[in-house]
Formats: C-alpha cells, sequence, structure tokens
C-alpha cells in the first residue's frame, strides 16, 4: 500500500512541478506549485515525520506561496493576452491531480485513523522535537531568530518608498 | 519495498527541474519559486536520510532550511517590488544595471 502510494504521489509531485514550470501564467504556476507542495507533505508523513509534514503545509503552501500570489496580483503579472478557450479544460489537470492528493490523504485516513503505524522510533512527535530544538540546537535557534529579524528589517528598508526620490 | 534511494531519486529529479526553471524562465518570481523547490527537494532527501540513519537530526534540519526559505521570500519579494516600482517590469534581462 505504501509502495502504491508513493508512486502515485511522486507522480503527482513531478507533473505538478513540470506543470508549474512550463506555464506561462504565474498565477497557474504558483497554483501547481501548492499541489506539488501538498503531495511532498503527505510523503513525509509516510516518512515518519507528521511535524515536518504539517509545516510544509503550514508554512509554505500556507504562508510563502500565499506571499508569492499576493506580490504577483499585486503587481499585475498575469499576461493579459490569454489565448480563448473553454475554461474549464485549462483546468482540467489540476482537479484531476488534487482529487488524487485528496484522495491519498484519505487513505492514509482511513486505514490508521490514530496513527499507530508509525511505530518506529524516528516517527517524530511534537515533544521530543521540541526538546531537542530547544536543547541541543538552542544557539542555531538563536542564530536563526536573528536572521529572521535582519530580513525582515532588509525587507523593511527595500520596501518603503524614500521621501523625495521614487514614486508615490 | 521503498527505499532511501526511491526518495532520493525523486528528490534528484525535483531539484533538477528546479535548476531547469531558474535556467530558462525569465521572470523573476517564477525563479524564485523554483529556487523554493530545489529547496524543498533537498528537505526531502533530509527527511528520507534521517527515516533510513534513525536519527532525527535530518528533521531538525528541515526546520533551519523552511526558516531560510522564509526570509529569501521576504527580502526577495521586497527586492522584486522595489525592481518593479522602477522598471515596471520583473524581467530578469532587464536587471542589468550592475553590469560590468
Amino acid at each position: 500500500m505504501a509502495s502504491i502510494m508513493f508512486y502515485l504521489l511522486s507522480l503527482i509531485l513531478l507533473t505538478a512541478t513540470l506543470l508549474c514550470i512550463f506555464q506561462r501564467n504565474p498565477v497557474h504556476a504558483v497554483l501547481y506549485l501548492v499541489l506539488g507542495f501538498f503531495s511532498l507533505a503527505i510523503m513525509f508523513y509516510l516518512l515518519g515525520a507528521p511535524l515536518v509534514a504539517a509545516w510544509e503545509v503550514i508554512v509554505y503552501a500556507g504562508a510563502i506561496m500565499v506571499l508569492f500570489l499576493f506580490i504577483i496580483m499585486m503587481l499585475g503579472l498575469a499576461p493579459q493576452d490569454r489565448p480563448e478557450g473553454p475554461g474549464w479544460q485549462r483546468w482540467l489537470p489540476f482537479v484531476i491531480l488534487m482529487a488524487a492528493v485528496l484522495a491519498c490523504t484519505l487513505v492514509i485516513i482511513a486505514l490508521d485513523p490514530a496513527a499507530t503505524a508509525q511505530g518506529e522510533p524516528y516517527s517524530l512527535g511534537p515533544q521530543d522535537f521540541g526538546e531537542a530544538l530547544f536543547g541541543k540546537y538552542a544557539l542555531a535557534v538563536q542564530v536563526v531568530s536573528f536572521q529572521l529579524l535582519f530580513a525582515a528589517v532588509g525587507a523593511y528598508n527595500l520596501g518603503r518608498i524614500q521621501r523625495g526620490k521614487g514614486k508615490p | 519495498m521503498i527505499g532511501v534511494y526511491h526518495y532520493m531519486t525523486v528528490a534528484a529529479i525535483l531539484f533538477a527541474m528546479g535548476t531547469y526553471g531558474v535556467l530558462t524562465r525569465r521572470n523573476a518570481i517564477v525563479i524564485f519559486m523554483c529556487i523554493e523547490l530545489m529547496l524543498n527537494s533537498v528537505n526531502l532527501t533530509f527527511i528520507a536520510l534521517s527515516r533510513h540513519l534513525h536519527s532525527m537530526d535530518g528533521q531538525i534540519f528541515v526546520f533551519f532550511v523552511m526558516t531560510v526559505a522564509a526570509a529569501e521570500a521576504a527580502v526577495g519579494l521586497a527586492l522584486m517590488i522595489t525592481f518593479f516600482r522602477n522598471r515596471e517590469s520583473i524581467d530578469v534581462d532587464q536587471i542589468n544595471m550592475l553590469k560590468w
């Protein structure tokens, strides 16, 4: 069962990535990339990393990709001269792949509702993860938090409009 | 039976696709997305090896990779906005003011 799911998920992942790379419309590319991240998250779950799978959905698909989408829509980058055609056919691959991802999730939940099959010691729960992160790797967490702070200051500095020069 | 090599093969293909996208696309935001894709293929390698070696260090490192990706996205998109304000476009062929 796990091997079938692996092949199905890798097929979805690689197809969505290919469609993302060759899309002309950046909005569609973002949607296909989000789809790929969903299947990657299920793969992480299969590998015994449920916490990382949750982050993949929350941080990558939920935060970073929505930020990309926001910037694309704010700058108005979608191509204006789109070819005319039936609307639903261009969404068909997205719908099929997304349905397959959701089916994989439902199968996982139906097979093992309490997530007990991942009984190996490397199936890391939030408690072990937090103890390791703030015990053994506390210094690295400090460094990374400084990096995030610097990135926020840099983004603010780049994004503000200087008084006197620059357009309003 | 699915082993670690299967996952690493998928990660390698994903990384190659991301590299191809970075080299061929001209829209700067799509190039950023391809960089995120490459970071995620590295994440997949980390998780697969973390399971293979029965160690949690790989999963911890994925946390740091995600932090770096978030910081990179914030700064990169701020750069995009600044560039778009000056040039009305984010085509990377037009980013040539620092060219020698």
